[in-house]
Formats: structure tokens, C-alpha cells, sequence
């Protein structure tokens, strides 16, 4: 399709100023996070700081311990990650490549669960944690993911159901059980729709609110997101601080996002079908 | 005795973390969840099992359920569609063969990725009413801004803005819906001389109706499940205009701790969100199209033409 010149200088247009709309909320926040604390809600506002002071972050990094709800939001994120991956593949490459009984029975069953609102189970968890010991530890947030997670087994079971099944093949006559096809043939063609879950994974478990909110009650134990936001609480008078830990915050997403943007977009794709 | 096969074990032994996962973390809570919304059932102290009482407490007593349902059937009235009609326009935009496009399709994407915590944040102080840039900026053009957190007439709409920087995810869903469709298609209508918005309504609508549908119902579950925004962005105020349902469940299971009372008020909107849900399927007849359908009924007439 051939577009005329004007068509395409109203498009950049419409582009830039919706970019831009995206885009200024951070920067503005970025950039005010240098700036002292009556410049940041001074009216008129202004765009940049006088003073570039740097001092803001270590000084809003040092009001709490952010450091040990970094550690925390780590451990949350990678171990959770870690699980959704090896239990998605798993359960995936089960549906995909098997014929069993109840197979589409249990299918429908997952796929249904997705449908389930967390409020309806979040209260009952939260009681099975607490007899199984597990309130105020990370515990919640990072076993359930070793258990598989309906979206994810079924991004990757789509994924799976596009691979022809010609490699089982020779390796099923090498002698190669199902375990050992599963491991040395699949792993490596998943890799993919594996990095997809990782990284949608490691977003969602990096920005949870809802679940640390519920379960964690110490200081100690506090994620980034949840500290970020008791911060919101306490400091509510001062907002710098709180935008420092802000951007602090979302760097970690933004960059995860920028180095797996092929597999989302590939992966996004390939769930419609 | 029947020998032992490994082979016929071999597939639930793959799928047995999950199957573990369904019955520890979602059907079993689920069932224990039923039976709670029973009783009387406080963290602690006494347990009394009330049959219907929570569900009748619900619709008669309890004057902010219904309250706080509106609420939340407004934001979703509001969200939804407006959600729907920027995701598909921005991903009709980046679908545009031109040059930096996918520089666009970046930008368009983070705000989806930073986290509710943090959106929160920045849009309370872009905001707020005394000192934020929103106000400012509507200001050069003349506009007075709204108390936006402030004033409850407002309030709802702020979240719903809010809600709606995170456009990006759906944006992608049907940006690839999109990018797959025949170029082929195109270069017929054009021949027959259908426009621009012509192309549209007649090829792209009708062949993505299944991901709007599947749109559709995601945004609608979401909606109703929206917590996180309006605790950190309003916290239910000013005035309970923005108390949506998720957040009264949220605030009676863990603030006044009565853990049956709102495993009932969950159930409940399990209910409405599972009626909505069905609604909007059984419509789905009505204005779906599946391509595959379309597709064995052409090869059907070609072998009649035969």
C-alpha cells in the first residue's frame, strides 16, 4: 500500500504526540527527582531542576531498608520465574504431546481456572499459609509458581503444538525415553516461549502489590513494591523520596521488557492462534 | 495382575505439578471458600455456621454492596469500551508501514510493564489538584482541571485514566492479530476501490472479532477485579465515590477481618463475572467471525462447483 506524503506527516504527527503522552509522565518524573522538595510542588511546576542534587537518591534509598526489600523482591521475582518455567514446560509438553485419559477434560479444567477471580481463593490461601506456617515468609509468593500457572502452561502448550513432532521421532528409535526427549529435544526449541514466561513472570512477580500486601507483615520480609507503597503511607508529605524509589523501581521492568521485547510481541502472537 | 506400564503413567507424570497445583492452591480453596461464606467466621474467636445469612446481609442490610457494585459496573462501563477503542486505534497506528514505527511500539508498551505501585505514585502527584502538571498544563490552553482525587464527582474518572496508561497489553494482542491478516486481502479491496476506513470496517473488524471478544472478556474480569489502583490511588475515597467491590471484599476479609462475610461478597462477584462472561458468548454468535468457518464453507461450494 503506497501512502501519500501528507497521509504519512499527519501519522508521525498523531504518533509523536501520542508518544509523548506516554512517555512524559516519566520523564517529568525523572527529572524532578533531582530537584528539592518545595521546587517538586511548586505551582507554577517547572520541567527541569535548578540544582541537579543527586544526594536525593541516596537519601530516600537510606529512609528505609530498601536494600532488604530489594533482596526480598529478588528472591520473589527469579525464584517464582525459575518455577513458572520448569512447571509450565512440563505440564505443557504433557498436553501437547501425549494422548491420555482426561486429557481434555483436565484442559478444559485449566483453561477454565483462568476465568476464577482471586478474590474468591485469596482468603482461603491466606488460611492454608498460616497452617502451613508460611505468613511473613516469601513461601507464598514463590511455591505456587512451581506448580504451574494455567496462562502460562497455555502459552507454551501453543507453542508446542506448532513444533512438528518429526525430532521425537529419531530420537524415540535411539532408544530415548520420554523424560530424556523432553530434556534434550524440547528444552532447547522452547527456549522462546521459556524466556515469554520467564519475563512475564518476573514482571508480574517484581510489580505484585496484592499478594506481599496480604501475606507479609514485617518490615523484613517487605518487597520493593510493598515498601515503595507503605513509603507512600508514611512519607506522603515528601515526594521526592518516594519518586526516587519510583524510578528505582521501574528501571528493572523497563529494561527486562527492552531486552525480551521480540519474545512478547512473538509470543503475544502466537497464544491468538 | 495387570503388568505395570510406565508408558501409560508417563503423561500425568508430566502434568502432575500442575494437577497438584489445581487441587492445593485453586480447588481446594475455591470449595473451602464456598463453605466460609456459611458461617460467621472471624480470624479469631467464635465460628457460627449462618447458612444464607452473609448473602442476605448482603441485599439488605449492607447498603454499600449494592453501593460499591454500581461503582464498579460504572468504572467497567466506562473502562472497557474506552480501553477497547484506544487499544485497537494505537495498534492500527503501529500497524502502518513506516519507517521508526516499531520505536513507537515501544513506547506505547512500558507503561504496561512499570507496576500499579509505581503508576500510582506518579499519577497521584501528576494529579493532584494543588501542585500537578496536569492541571498546569490545562491551564495554557484555558482549561480549569478538576479536583481530579478530590472532588467524587472526578474521582472515578481519574482511575479510570489511570487504568488506561496501561493500554500496551491489549494494544499487542491485537497488533498481532493484525500484522497476520493477508496483505493479499488489502490489495483486493483496494482494486475494487474501498478507502482506507472502508478496508477497515469490511476486513480488519470482521477478521479480528475473536480477539476482541477475547478483549473483551479479560477487560471485563479485570475490571471488576481492580483493587490495587484505587487502595494506593484514592483509597476508596474521597466521600467512598471510587469504594469499588473488590476493594470493600479486600477491606472486609483483612481490615474487619470477617473472613466469611467477604468470602460471600467474593462469590458473588465470581457469579456476576461468570453471567457476564456467558452474555457476552452467547452474543458472540451474533457478531463473531471465525475465519476458519468462512473458509470451509468456500472449499464446500468449490467442490459443488466441480
Amino acid at each position: 500500500m503506497k501512502m501519500s506524503k501528507k497521509t504519512k506527516v499527519v501519522l508521525y504527527v498523531i504518533l509523536t504526540l501520542i508518544a509523548v503522552y506516554f512517555l512524559f509522565p516519566f520523564v517529568y518524573m525523572f527529572f524532578s527527582t533531582f530537584k528539592s522538595e518545595t521546587e517538586a510542588v511548586a505551582y507554577p511546576p517547572s520541567f527541569l531542576p535548578d540544582i541537579w542534587n543527586w544526594q536525593n537518591y541516596v537519601d530516600a534509598w537510606n529512609a528505609q531498608p530498601f536494600g532488604t526489600f530489594l533482596k526480598n523482591s529478588v528472591l520473589v521475582t527469579v525464584g517464582s520465574a525459575v518455577g513458572s518455567m520448569v512447571s509450565a514446560a512440563l505440564v505443557a509438553y504433557g498436553f501437547a504431546r501425549f494422548q491420555f485419559r482426561g486429557k481434555n477434560i483436565l484442559f478444559m479444567l485449566l483453561l477454565s481456572t483462568m476465568m476464577i477471580p482471586w478474590d474468591v481463593t485469596m482468603i482461603p490461601q491466606y488460611m492454608e499459609f498460616n497452617a502451613f506456617g508460611w505468613l511473613n515468609t516469601l513461601k507464598p509468593l514463590i511455591v505456587p509458581s512451581w506448580f504451574g500457572s494455567a496462562y502460562y502452561i497455555f502459552l507454551m502448550r501453543q507453542f508446542l503444538m506448532g513444533v512438528p513432532k518429526d525430532f521425537e521421532e529419531a530420537a524415540r528409535i535411539d532408544g530415548a525415553n520420554a523424560f530424556q526427549i523432553f530434556y534434550k529435544i524440547y528444552v532447547p526449541i522452547m527456549k522462546p516461549s521459556l524466556i515469554l514466561v520467564g519475563v512475564l513472570n518476573m514482571l508480574a512477580a517484581w510489580n505484585d502489590y496484592l499478594g506481599p500486601l496480604i501475606f507479609l507483615q514485617e518490615r523484613s520480609k517487605y518487597t520493593l513494591a510493598l515498601g515503595l507503597a507503605s513509603f507512600k503511607g508514611v512519607y506522603s508529605q515528601e515526594i521526592v523520596p518516594m519518586l526516587c524509589i519510583t524510578v528505582i523501581m521501574i528501571v528493572p521492568p523497563i529494561l527486562i521488557f527492552l531486552f525480551a521485547q521480540r519474545y512478547i510481541i512473538e509470543g503475544t502472537g502466537g497464544a491468538i492462534k | 495382575m495387570k503388568k505395570f506400564k510406565w508408558k501409560t503413567v508417563t503423561p500425568y507424570l508430566f502434568i502432575l505439578p500442575w494437577i497438584i497445583g489445581f487441587l492445593v492452591f485453586t480447588l481446594g480453596p475455591l470449595i473451602f471458600s464456598l463453605c466460609i461464606s456459611f458461617f460467621d467466621w472471624p480470624v479469631v474467636g467464635e465460628r457460627t455456621f449462618v447458612g444464607l445469612g452473609n448473602y442476605i446481609e448482603m441485599f439488605t442490610s449492607d447498603k454499600q454492596v449494592l453501593k460499591s457494585l454500581t461503582i464498579s459496573i460504572k468504572y467497567a462501563a466506562i473502562f472497557v469500551p474506552l480501553n477497547i477503542c484506544i487499544a485497537l486505534f494505537l495498534a492500527m497506528l503501529i500497524s502502518q508501514p513506516l519507517k521508526g514505527i516499531k520505536v513507537y511500539r515501544t513506547i506505547f508498551y512500558i507503561p504496561a510493564v512499570v507496576s500499579g505501585v509505581a503508576t500510582s505514585v506518579i499519577w497521584s502527584w501528576v494529579l493532584n489538584s494543588d501542585y500537578g502538571i496536569l492541571n498546569y498544563l490545562l491551564s495554557l490552553i484555558g482549561i480549569e482541571g478538576p479536583n481530579w482525587l478530590v472532588d467524587p464527582a472526578w474521582a472515578i474518572l481519574a482511575v479510570v485514566i489511570v487504568s488506561a496508561f496501561g493500554v500496551g497489553t491489549m494494544m499487542l494482542v491485537f497488533y498481532t492479530n493484525i500484522k497476520g491478516i493477508s496483505a493479499e486481502l488489502y490489495e483486493a479491496a483496494a482494486l475494487d476501490g474501498a478507502g482506507p476506513v472502508r478496508q477497515f470496517f469490511s476486513i480488519t473488524l470482521p477478521i479480528i472479532t475473536p480477539t476482541l471478544l477475547f478483549n473483551l472478556i479479560t477487560s471485563i474480569i479485570s475490571s471488576f477485579q481492580q483493587v490495587t489502583l484505587v487502595m494506593l490511588l484514592t483509597g476508596g475515597g474521597p466521600m467512598k465515590s471510587t469504594y469499588f467491590y473488590g476493594l470493600m471484599t479486600y477491606n472486609n476479609a483483612f481490615r474487619h477481618h470477617k473472613l466469611g462475610y467477604a468470602s460471600a461478597n467474593a462469590w458473588v462477584m465470581f457469579i456476576i463475572i461468570l453471567c457476564l462472561t456467558a452474555l457476552v458468548f452467547k452474543s458472540s454468535s451474533m457478531w463473531v467471525f471465525y475465519e476458519n468457518e468462512v473458509n470451509s464453507g468456500t472449499k464446500k461450494k468449490k467442490r459443488r462447483k466441480k
